[in-house]
């Protein structure tokens, strides 16, 4: 049957510490279990089950719902090679070859010592050092066979911009310094906005015109407003680092150089809205980050920025850390809740919307890490220095992560209104090697492609929306002309397919239909009415979907249908 | 829901009165216009899963799931445009790609009606399962199963408070499942059938009626389950 | 063949909660069973018996013609199968049979009979039965298995409201504040029930109590679990009463108006400390105080209860515990409260109602009452015996020094449900004369002489009252096997032949042409029933009792205002021991109660696919016992009590707590009542089936 050792006495002992919390503890849990024996096994699953009160069957699904959790024996250490485009067009392919026949495995097959398991995943935030690897809870960029097995530093992105405001700090100070932190302008807006009533504070923002940084643009102060005037408690603060869509790493960045940025944004939001527990949410594949954060939370705690009567002000705090599991879904804000409520992440019809009915059903403020930064500074700088940065209907600096093939790769803080042209080639120095351009990829995987004659499109939310594109996360990956487009949109169609949460039937059996013509387009056997088919099940998608990921999961394909539908072309059939 | 607060809006051009908290779904009904459901059941929660009921509301970017949208006074609504009858045609050509619906009168009617054509996605992935037949109650056909939810609410906090089903995988490869796929012996199942009694399809049948329809007779279903129960005390 | 198939809605022969089936039926045979998901009580629910347990029906066993013993007259008489049986016409079964009965009615007087009504036929089925019985013989000596199964729960109930049934309804259950679960298995015995008791507390917040010995599934959705030792009920719910006095939890304005007895109870409660009850029941005394205080401050909370309360020495002292809690705080005569004992047979509460009782009329008029028997003698034409007539364990005492010489026995199979098997068994041996009407052979229908095939509810019209008093139709949905008849039927024509044979100048009335007739009949000289008819049932899906008349809705909860008696009675209790504790030679308690997949002696659900999952008995030992034991499950054991010795297979589990194994009594084979002890309460008259003495041994 199946592999099952006895519950360890780790595990045991996690669950007796924790059991009174209940299914909210399930995730962390499974993760645990799978760090001690490389799966869930069957009497793990059930000890979980007895001690948090959730049933078997939906721990099982649980399991099967997240792509770092396993019911069968995986391997101690996972290769996981990201093959979305930005990855894909650089080799990643390749190298999954080249990485399986060095160990003489297929693609999730263990070694036969159990040592290692190959795995292709989706974005994993280092396309600005692509192709990117996660070996085990390291990650490698630039990545070769030779740097799998002997990964060298931590992959940083490089930050462009001046002046800077909110990478101000990032690989400039320890990261763990409060000190330093604050030497560089750290909790000063904190310290400023504990001594105003709260309603001050969300005038402020909402008067500041900030947006939300995480792809939706929803106005912030808005949001913290709603939350604010419901009259139910508790309510939660959560942030939102579950940053998966291709092409985007500027939150890795934060998080990674200045933590202490995020917690003092989390901290003023909190306080806007009264609520006393914050959960800051990270994908379970950005490892770095989580011992980053960690440790800045215990720092933070330790030296009085967290927990009770935070600096005097006589307002409490806390903030627990939360790992994903390998869900792009669980971006989604709804989503995003459903797992730390230690369920599958499956988004939430809305109404009723989170600051009413968010976490554990109670009035929430979910805020992306790049707009919490974002608040940071407002606070200190106050809103009129912060509406001169960016422009009327786009306030404040934007990060923007540029990859792909591009000279300068990275991650651009844009504090004055540019057009896509400028960002690429007065910033970011152009098409490399001297190529000609086929085509930016704006906004993600959930983005459209730009053609080059239409990269005037000035990068604010008017200037996108006037073009029919968004700027979404902020992702602009870079196509030259040699770029096997096919094979980028067939990368796509598989990014879809594979994260599609599967609850509605539009994205759950869209995603599948697209990824299959696309499929067959890589491979030159494109059916007549194959081009109709996609529309018809872009439109269904884009249409019906439950939530963002179906909205948008045709959009980029849909674009490229207009942009370069030459790519769909029915190829002749050679006879004989 | 009984608010005693009615409001007014307009369906494919007719004016309808209703109780506020109504949904589109039974307001059009109020109006004998009937918009197709797949996943819906009276006993089990709505959470909008088919989109099939979507229906246009105008000034709406996206179209609403009607069993879930709630009425909203002066709304204009229509339930079959260009948009909707495109959304529900391709819906069911993508599940009827994915999933044997041969067995299920009701999708074939509206397959009927949406003229859909069953072969429109060539080289598709079909969801196919070999039947599992390893208690004497149900067999579970899930080449059958669109994922209506349906089963898994039954078991759990809309009837019955059993758990035993789950959803397994994710996205289209997701399936309705138990503990580590064991045998529903296995699980915490209990044969209550109420899950059989809620599923749209032939994915769950009892196992007599199955057996019948394959043709045998009651008295050859008898001597099989005497097999069954020999070879299972042979086997224990 | 193509035939279509038909839909007939019907209700579950099975449990007590009245599932509201509709059969598909195809070729005269059930192929599936669905539920209609708009109708009371069960809403679309459904649990495995009623879905799937249906095809006993078409079971090639059904018994299809009369019979008649071949060694008619032999004595002892020995248990035969059918071989030991020849066919014979009606008219030579029911020849024969009365002028049996009619015989040993002339010589002994009809008090020599004892007769078993059914609490799985119908309202009228029963009502025609006693009609029989009371008006023909002249005897009172009718009784059921509700005699086995909730009489101390009645008699409990009497003593302290003057009632005999659940006081609330199945539909109240989903919106429940708190409620305490004790003595029932609800997810294994009324599965649909513990939906809607599990669906409280998961969807709107309700508190669960549970007190049982036996760690069953319903624990798992408690907030408080006390697990009392078996057969301590009355010190455990007397100590609850105990810190609810103490802590002022009482509701005084309820006991002012309502309540009478007060200055007498409150002394009794002194000695019955949380800690003394820790003592006795071994549960914690912090655990008692809470529950206690849990029970007694909500708004409202109800108490439900099955055969672990009744089924004892002291089950009438354990119920009157349990109705003394509910007086003390008000938690009866309103929404979410009350005290609901949950009757276990599909129409139990029907059979009592119906008269099937040996001191009472249908609606419970007592047949000592003057004025009311006279109503009957009018009605009837007849003279009647006013003296209440003899139990089903007083008859089977009475059988055994041959005061009683023949039975009647009516859809029940007394040889596997009494306690003291083999001592039952024997005492059948020496009766003169035992008529059997059935649908399938069993084992009291080896002792019969002469054997009636009826039919089963699919089979015929009429009515069952499930346990919160709901009255619903079955509906004839296939035709019956061969010449088997509607038990109203047969009834009425042996009835006929008996008065002719003890040459009755008038009859008592067995005219009658279907069964809405003989519902009426019954109606009228049944206030409660009186606003109820068939077709009033059809058109509302069911109608509560009481309904005294036409344009009365009918009552899904009762005493809003009084109770039966007047005022509820508090009543002053003292624990008493159980009748057979372990001791060295048998150190393990035995408690024998039901699974999910069987029905009680197994008639019906060893004939169904039901039997497929659960094929044979299994006593559940705790893993530390086993360890004694040196058994681990699918093992085989020996038990063994003073009254006899079986062998069986074993399970371990957690459910059983240590020092006590737990036996279903579904099992022919293996028959839980063998060794079971036939010690009663004194009230009810009720056996003790949770506790008595065995000895478990490796085979």
């Amino acid at each position: 049957m199946f592999n099952d050792p006895p519950v360890s006495s780790q595990l045991q002992e996690y669950l007796d510490q924790n059991r009174e919390r209940g299914r909210e503890m399930l995730l962390p849990a499974l993760l645990h279990t799978q760090k001690i024996h490389d799966f869930i096994p069957p009497a793990s699953a059930s000890a979980i089950g007895a001690a948090l009160n959730v049933p078997l069957a939906d721990i099982f699904g649980v399991i099967e719902f997240y792509s770092m959790l396993s019911s069968q024996p995986r391997a101690e250490t996972s290769i996981r090679i990201c093959t979305t485009p930005s990855c894909a067009s650089q080799g990643s392919g390749e190298l999954v070859l080249q990485t399986c026949q060095h160990l003489g495995v297929d693609i999730g097959e263990a070694t036969r010592d159990g040592q290692y398991i190959v795995e292709e995943v989706e974005c994993l935030g280092l396309c600005d050092h692509a192709p990117g690897v996660l070996v085990g809870d390291e990650m490698v960029g630039e990545a070769t066979l030779e740097k799998i097995f002997i990964p060298g530093d931590h992959p940083r992105s490089q930050i462009y911009g001046d002046p800077l405001y909110l990478m101000a700090r990032a690989g400039e100070i320890d990261p763990l310094s409060t000190e330093q932190f604050q030497e560089k302008g750290g909790f000063e807006g904190l310290k400023k906005v504990l001594r105003l009533p709260p309603e001050e504070l969300i005038d402020m923002v909402t008067n500041s015109g900030l947006t939300g940084r995480g792809g939706a643009g929803f106005p912030t102060g808005l949001k913290w407003k709603s939350c604010a005037e419901v009259d139910r408690f508790p309510k939660y603060l959560v942030c939102n680092e579950d940053e998966s869509e291709p092409g985007t790493f500027k939150d890795r960045a934060l998080i990674e150089g200045d933590p202490f940025t995020i917690i003092e944004g989390m901290i003023i939001a909190a306080y806007a809205v009264g609520a006393g527990k914050g959960y800051l949410y990270i994908r379970g594949e950005y490892t770095h980050s989580h011992q980053v954060i960690s440790q800045a939370l215990e720092i933070a705690g330790r030296e009085g920025f967290l927990g009770k009567d935070i600096l005097g002000s006589g307002f409490d705090f806390e903030i627990e850390l939360r790992s994903g599991a390998g869900a792009y879904i669980c971006g989604e804000e709804t989503a995003l809740f459903e797992s730390i409520e230690g369920k599958r992440g499956f988004p939430r019809v809305k109404p009723p919307f989170p600051t009413t009915h968010g976490l554990f059903n109670q009035p929430t403020v979910i805020n992306n890490v790049e707009t919490l930064a974002n608040v940071a500074l407002i606070c200190k700088i106050g809103s009129e220095e912060y509406k001169k940065l960016g422009s009327e209907d786009s306030a404040g600096p934007r990060l923007f992560s540029i990859s792909g093939d591009i000279n300068l790769p990275g991650i651009y803080e844009i504090t004055q209104p540019i057009t896509l042209k400028d960002l690429i080639y007065e910033k970011a120095g152009g098409v490399r090697h001297g190529k000609e351009l086929r085509a930016v990829l704006l906004g993600g995987a959930a983005g459209k492609f730009v053609a080059p004659d239409q990269l005037d499109v000035l990068l604010t939310t008017q200037g996108t929306r006037e073009a029919g594109l968004s700027l979404g996360s902020g992702a602009v990956v870079v196509f030259d002309e040699d770029v096997d487009m096919k094979f980028v949109l067939h990368g796509l169609g598989h990014f879809f397919a594979h994260e599609s949460c599967g609850k509605c039937y539009p994205c759950q059996l869209g995603t599948q239909r697209q990824a299959e013509i696309l499929d067959r387009n890589l491979r030159g056997q494109a059916l007549p009415g194959d081009i109709e088919r996609l529309e018809d099940v872009i439109a269904t998608m884009t249409d019906s979907s439950l939530c963002g990921l179906g909205q948008t999961a045709g959009s980029a394909i849909g674009s490229a249908i207009k942009i370069c539908p030459e790519y769909f072309e029915i190829e002749e059939v050679s006879h004989g | 829901m009984a608010k005693d607060k009615t409001i007014q809006l307009t369906i494919d051009g007719k004016e309808c009165r209703v109780p506020e908290g109504t949904t589109l779904l039974e307001a059009a009904r109020s109006l004998d216009i009937n918009i197709p459901v797949i996943c819906l059941h009276e006993a089990t929660t709505s959470e909008g899963l088919c989109r099939q009921c979507v229906v246009e509301v105008e000034g709406w970017g996206r179209l609403a799931p009607s069993c879930i949208t709630p009425a909203e006074e002066g709304q204009v609504v229509l339930t079959e445009s260009e948009r909707v009858i495109r959304t529900r045609r391709t819906i069911l050509e993508m599940l009827n790609a994915s999933v044997d619906l041969s067995q299920s009168a009701a999708l074939q009617a509206q397959m009927e009606r949406y003229e859909v054509d069953p072969n429109r996605f060539p080289g598709a992935k079909k969801r196919e399962r070999e039947i599992l037949d390893d208690n004497p109650f149900y067999i579970r056909d899930y080449s059958q199963c669109i994922l209506c939810w349906r089963c898994v609410q039954a078991c759990a906090d809309d009837m019955q408070y059993t758990y035993a089903l789950a959803i397994g995988g994710r996205g289209h490869d997701s399936h309705i499942t138990t503990f580590f796929d064991v045998p529903i012996p296995e699980s915490t199942c209990v044969f209550c059938g109420n899950c059989v009694g809620v599923c749209p399809t032939n994915a769950l049948q009892g196992k007599t009626e199955y057996l019948l329809e394959k043709g045998l007779q009651h008295n050859e279903i008898r001597a099989r389950r005497r097999q069954e129960r020999q070879d299972k005390r042979r086997s224990s | 063949m193509n035939e279509m198939a038909k839909t007939v809605r019907s209700t579950c022969p099975y449990c007590g909660v009245g599932c509201q089936v509709d059969l598909i039926i195809k070729e005269n045979h059930i192929t599936r069973v669905e539920a209609p998901f708009d109708v009371a009580p069960n809403y679309g629910r459904l649990c495995t018996k009623g879905r799937y347990g249906m095809d006993y029906v078409s079971h090639p066993s059904r018994l299809t013609y009369p019979m008649i013993r071949k060694d008619l007259g032999a004595k002892p008489r020995k248990p035969v199968g059918i071989s030991g049986f020849r066919r014979a016409s009606w008219d030579e079964a029911l020849d024969l049979a009365a002028e049996k009965l009619a015989g040993i009615a002339r010589e002994n007087g009809g008090d020599a009979l004892g007769t078993f009504c059914s609490a799985k036929a119908t309202n009228e089925d029963n009502y025609l039965f006693q009609k029989f019985i009371r008006g023909v013989f002249g005897t009172n000596n009718i009784d059921h298995c509700s005699r086995l199964c909730h009489a101390a729960s009645v008699a409990g109930l009497q003593i302290t409201l003057g009632s005999s049934a659940m006081s609330n309804s199945i539909a109240e259950m989903k919106d429940l504040e708190v409620l305490l679960i004790t003595g029932s298995n609800t997810s294994e015995t009324h599965p649909v029930i513990s939906t809607f008791l599990r669906e409280a507390v998961v969807k709107n917040g309700a508190k669960l109590i549970v007190a049982d010995p036996r760690q069953i599934e319903m624990t798992q959705f408690a907030d408080i679990y006390l697990q009392h030792k078996s057969g301590t009920d009355v010190v455990l719910f007397q100590a609850l009463a105990h810190v609810i006095v103490k802590e002022g939890l009482v509701d005084q304005g309820f006991l002012d108006n309502r309540v009478e007895g007060l200055e007498a109870y409150l002394p009794s409660l002194e000695s019955y400390t949380p800690e003394y009850a820790e003592e006795i029941c071994g549960v914690p005394a912090e655990q008692i105080r809470q529950a206690a205080r849990l029970y007694g401050s909500a708004g409202a909370a109800a108490i439900y209860w099955g055969m672990g309360i009744s089924q004892s020495v002291h089950g009438t002292d354990n119920a009157i515990s349990l109705a003394n809690l509910a007086l003390l705080t008000g938690n009866i005569g309103r929404p979410g409260t009350g005290l609901n004992p949950l009757r276990g047979q599909n129409n139990v509460q029907g059979c009592s109602d119906s008269g099937g009782l040996p001191n009472v009329y249908p609606g419970y008029q007592l047949v000592s009452d003057p004025e009311l028997r006279q109503k009957f003698e009018k009605y009837w034409g007849v003279e009647l015996n006013p003296e209440p007539g003899l139990t089903t364990m007083e008859m089977v005492d009475a059988a055994e020094k041959g005061v009683i010489k023949g039975y009647y026995v009516m859809g029940e199979n007394p040889m596997m449900s009494e306690p003291d098997l083999l001592h039952a068994r024997h005492v059948m041996e020496e009766l003169d004369f035992v008529l059997y009407q059935d649908i399938f052979m069993n084992e009291t229908g080896e002792y019969a002489d002469v054997i009636l095939p009826a039919v089963s509810f699919a089979e015929k019209e009429g009515t069952f009252t499930n346990s919160d008093r709901r009255v619903q139709l079955i509906r004839k949905a296939i035709l019956p096997p061969g010449e088997a008849r509607a038990d109203w039927d047969i009834i009425q024509d042996l009835a006929l032949r008996v008065e002719d044979k003890l040459g009755k100048k008038q009859s008592v009335g067995f005219k009658f042409e279907n069964s809405a007739q003989i519902w009426d009949e019954m109606a009228e000289l049944t206030p409660p029933i009186q606003g109820i008819t068939h077709e009033r049932v059809e058109r509302e899906d069911g109608v509560h009792w009481p309904c005294p008349t036409p344009d009365h809705p009918g009552t899904p909860y009762l005493f809003t205002e009084s109770f039966p008696r007047g005022k509820g009675k508090l009543t002053s209790l003292e624990y008493q021991p159980s009748a057979e504790l372990p001791d060295k030679e048998y150190p393990y308690i035995l408690s024998t109660g039901r699974v999910l997949y069987h029905w009680h002696g197994g008639t019906m659900t060893r004939r169904s696919k039901l039997d497929d999952i659960y094929p044979e008995a299994l006593v559940e030992i705790h893993p530390e016992d086993a360890l004694n034991i040196k058994v681990a499950s699918e093992d085989w054991v020996k038990l063994r009590s003073r009254r006899g010795e079986i062998e069986v297979k074993v399970l371990v589990t957690e459910r059983s707590p240590q020092g006590l194994v737990f036996l279903p009594f579904h099992f022919a084979e293996a028959a839980a009542n063998i060794l079971t002890l036939d010690a009663r309460d004194p009230q009810a008259k009720i056996p003790d089936y949770k506790v008595c003495a065995v000895a478990v041994e490796k085979r």
